[in-house]
C-alpha cells in the first residue's frame, strides 16, 4: 500500500477491508458500483466484490435506507450511501422513525445493524441544497450513532467500528476533506465510536472540533500560538457516542472552551458539549463558553458569501482572543 | 386447501375475531390505553397468507397489525398484555397496539408510519436472496398506503432486482374517514399500479381464506423460483371504524350491511361445509377460540405492570440507552 492515501480513497478502502473480512456486509445506493460513486468514494469495490454485493440502486433515497433496514433486521450488514447528506431529508422517517425505534419498541427483539453513509458539508460550492452540514439533525434522534471522521485513518477505523456495530451508524464523510491525504493505517485499525481525539496539546483553551472544522480549528492553533496563546484541539470524531469525558479533562487543564461547528447555532452539536460542561464541569471554568457555528441561513453559492457564514480560521482565532482577555 | 386446513384457519380467524372483540372491551373498561386499529372483518388475509408461507418467511404489517401478529404466532395472551401494558406483553409493553412484533417467528414489525415498511420488506426479500435462503417477504398494507412515495419506490426496485416479495394490499375501501376511491386515480389502488412497475398485480376476495391462500400460495411459489415480485389486492371491509375514535358514521347503511353479510368466518363456515366438516367440529373449534381468548383475558389481567427501568433499556444493542461516555 502506498504510504499516503485520500480520505476519499480511505472511504473505498475501509469498506473493502469490512467486506473482505466478513461476507454478509453488502453495499447499495446510486451510481456505487462500476461508476465508483460520484465523489469516487466507492471505487475498486465492484470490481473486487462483484454486483452480488455492490448493488447499484434507482434515485430510490426511501427505498435505500428502508431497504438496508429490511436486510439488516434479517443477518445483513449493509452500508448504504446516500449520496449527499441533505437527501437524507428524503428518507427522514426511516433514520428518524423507523430504524432507531424498532429495537426500543419491540423490546429489544431486533437489532438493526447497518451504516447509512452520506457526503456532508460545505466547501466545493454545490450552493443549498448540496452543501448543509446536517449532523445535528441526526443528533436530535435518539438510537442512532452518529461518526463524522477528520483523517483518512480515522476513516478506515471508524467505518471498520460503524460496520461491524450492531447499532445503526449515520457516517458523515465531509466533501471538504475528500482530497486531503494522510498515512493509511495497518491492518485490523480499529476506531472505536465515541472516543475523541486530543489532536494538538496546549494549556490555554480547548476547542472542539468535528471533520472538516478539525483542521481549521488546528489552523487557527497555529495561528494563536504565534501569539502566545497554546490551545488543546479536540477532534469529537463522534456525536454518538459523545465523549464528554475527554472534554472535561481538557477543561480541567485549560479552563477555557471554544466549540467549532459548520452547523447552526441553533440545534447544533455544541450546544450539546457546552451543556454537559454547564451541568458538570462549570467549576473547570474561568471564562464564559463561546460557540462559532455556521449562522442559520442556506448556504450560499459564492465562495466570498459562503465564507461569511461558515466558521472560519479568522472567526475562531478572534473568538479565542477574547476569551484569552477574559 | 385441505379440510383440516380448513379448519385451523377458521379457529385462527375465531381467535382473532374474539382477540379483537376483547380488545375493544378492554379499552372501554379503561385497561386499554391509546388506541387500536381493530381488523376484525379483515382475517382472512393474514390467516390465509399464514397458510400459503413457509413459518421461516417474513412478515411486515402495519398499525392495523393485531390479526397478522396473531396468525404469525403471537398468542393472544402476549398481545392483550401488550395492549395492557403489562411486563408479559409481546414487546415488553415498550410497543402497544400498533408496534405488535414478533421476531422469533419471523413477524418483523407493526410499522405507524403509514407505508414505511414496504421497502424494509424489499430489503428482507434482497437479504433472503444474498444468503440463500428461499424465504419469502410479504408486505400487508392498506389502500392508502399505495398513494406513498415509498410503496412505488418499493415496487420498482423489488422488480429490478427480482425479489422474492409480495405486497399484499388490504383494501377496505377507506383511508381513515375518506374513500380511497376519491383520492385516487386508478380504480385498483395496488393492483392497478404493478404493471406499470412490470409486475403481477391481481384481485382476490379478501374475506374468502380459501381464495387469499391460493392466491398467496401461487404468487409464492413464483417468487420464490425467481420471477420477482407481486402485487395482491384483497378486496375487505373492517367492520369497526379506522380507530377507537371513529364510530364510522360516514359509511352508507346498505354498504355496511352489504359487507357484513360477506364475513369472512360465514364464509369458511360455508366453505367448510362444503368440504363435509359438520357443525360440531367447527362449534368445537368455536369453543376452543372462546377459551383460549377468555383465559388470555384473565392472565393478562392478572400479569403486572413493566418494570420502570425498562423505560431506559433498549435502545442500543448493549441493551442500555446511554448516548455519552
Ligand atoms: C405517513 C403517514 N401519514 C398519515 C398517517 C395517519 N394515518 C394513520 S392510518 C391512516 C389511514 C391509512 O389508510 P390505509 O392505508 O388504507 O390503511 P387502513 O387503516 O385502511 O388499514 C392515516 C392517514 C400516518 N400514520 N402516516
Amino acid at each position: 500500500m502506498a504510504d499516503v492515501i485520500t480520505y476519499r480513497d480511505a472511504v473505498a478502502e475501509g469498506i473493502a477491508r469490512e467486506m473482505r473480512r466478513d461476507a454478509s456486509v453488502v453495499c447499495l445506493g446510486e451510481d456505487i458500483g462500476a461508476a465508483g460513486g460520484v465523489f469516487k468514494t466507492t471505487v475498486g469495490l465492484h470490481k473486487e466484490f462483484g454486483p452480488g454485493r455492490v448493488w447499484d440502486t434507482p434515485i430510490s433515497e426511501q427505498a435505500i435506507v428502508g431497504a438496508a433496514m429490511g436486510a439488516a433486521l434479517t443477518g445483513m450488514r449493509p452500508v448504504a450511501e446516500i449520496m449527499f447528506s441533505d437527501f437524507l431529508a428524503c428518507c427522514w422517517d426511516y433514520l428518524a422513525n423507523e430504524i432507531p425505534k424498532v429495537r426500543y419498541m419491540t423490546g429489544g427483539q431486533v437489532t438493526v445493524p447497518l451504516v447509512v453513509r452520506t457526503a456532508n458539508g460545505g466547501g466545493l460550492g454545490f450552493g443549498a441544497q448540496h452543501s448543509q452540514a446536517t449532523e445535528n439533525w441526526a443528533l436530535t434522534v435518539p438510537g442512532l450513532k452518529i461518526a463524522a471522521p477528520a483523517t483518512p485513518a480515522d476513516v478506515i477505523g471508524m467505518l471498520a467500528a460503524a460496520i461491524r456495530s450492531d447499532d445503526p451508524v449515520v457516517f458523515f464523510e465531509h466533501k471538504a476533506l475528500l482530497a486531503t491525504k494522510g498515512t493509511p493505517p495497518p491492518p485490523g485499525h480499529l476506531v472505536e465510536l465515541g472516543r475523541a481525539a486530543v489532536v494538538r496539546e496546549g494549556a490555554d483553551v480547548t476547542l472542539v472540533a468535528l471533520a472538516s472544522m478539525v483542521p481549521l480549528a488546528l489552523r487557527a492553533a497555529d495561528v494563536l500560538s504565534g501569539e502566545g496563546i497554546e490551545a488543546e484541539v479536540i477532534d469529537l470524531r463522534s456525536l454518538v457516542p459523545l465523549d464528554t469525558a475527554t472534554v472535561l479533562a481538557s477543561l480541567s487543564r485549560t479552563s477555557r472552551l471554544v466549540t467549532v461547528e459548520e452547523n447552526p447555532y441553533q440545534g447544533g452539536w455544541g450546544a450539546t458539549v457546552v451543556s454537559v460542561v454547564a451541568d458538570e464541569g462549570f467549576g473547570l471554568l474561568d471564562a464564559p463558553v463561546r460557540r462559532v457555528t455556521g449562522e442559520c441561513v442556506p448556504l450560499p453559492f459564492a465562495d466570498a458569501l459562503e465564507e461569511q457564514v461558515v466558521p472560519t480560521v479568522d472567526k475562531v482565532v478572534t473568538a479565542v482572543r477574547r476569551l484569552a482577555a477574559y | 386447501m385441505e379440510p383440516a386446513g380448513l379448519l385451523a384457519a377458521y379457529e385462527r380467524m375465531a381467535v382473532i375475531r374474539r382477540t379483537e372483540k376483547a380488545a375493544h372491551d378492554l379499552f372501554l373498561h379503561g385497561l386499554v390505553k391509546g388506541t387500536t386499529h381493530l381488523a376484525a372483518g379483515q382475517e382472512a388475509i393474514a390467516v390465509g397468507a399464514s397458510a400459503a408461507l413457509r413459518p421461516d418467511d417474513y412478515v411486515f404489517a402495519t398499525y392495523r397489525g393485531h390479526h397478522h401478529a396473531l396468525a404469525r404466532g403471537a398468542t393472544p395472551e402476549e398481545c392483550l398484555a401488550e395492549l395492557m401494558s403489562r411486563a408479559t406483553g409481546l414487546c415488553r409493553a415498550k410497543g402497544g397496539s400498533m408496534h405488535l412484533t414478533k421476531a422469533a417467528t419471523g413477524m418483523l414489525g407493526s410499522y405507524a408510519i403509514v407505508g414505511s415498511h414496504l421497502p424494509m420488506a424489499v430489503g428482507a426479500a434482497w437479504s433472503a436472496r444474498l444468503r440463500g435462503t428461499e424465504q419469502l417477504a410479504v408486505a400487508f398494507f392498506g389502500d392508502g398506503a399505495t398513494n406513498i412515495g415509498a410503496f412505488h419506490e418499493s415496487l420498482n426496485l423489488a422488480a429490478v432486482w427480482k425479489l422474492p416479495v409480495l405486497f399484499v394490499c388490504e383494501n377496505n375501501l377507506y383511508m381513515e374517514y375518506t374513500p380511497i376511491a376519491d383520492v385516487t386515480a386508478v380504480p385498483r389502488p395496488a393492483a392497478d399500479r404493478a404493471p406499470a412497475y412490470g409486475i403481477p398485480g391481481e384481485v382476490v376476495d379478501g374475506n374468502d381464506v380459501v381464495a387469499v391462500a391460493e392466491a398467496v400460495g401461487r404468487l409464492a411459489a413464483r417468487a420464490r423460483a425467481g420471477d420477482g415480485p407481486a402485487v395482491l389486492e384483497a378486496e375487505t371491509y373492517r367492520h369497526f371504524g379506522h380507530s377507537r375514535a371513529d364510530p364510522a358514521t360516514y359509511r352508507p347503511a346498505e354498504e355496511v350491511e352489504r359487507w357484513l353479510k360477506h364475513d369472512p368466518l360465514d364464509l369458511a363456515r360455508g366453505r367448510l361445509a362444503e368440504l363435509g366438516i359438520g357443525a360440531e367440529a367447527v362449534a368445537e373449534a368455536d369453543e376452543r377460540a372462546r377459551a383460549v381468548v377468555e383465559r388470555a383475558i384473565e392472565a393478562a389481567k392478572a400479569a403486572p405492570p413493566p418494570d420502570l427501568r425498562e423505560a431506559l433499556t433498549d435502545v442500543w444493542a448493549d441493551g442500555g440507552a446511554a448516548w455519552r461516555t
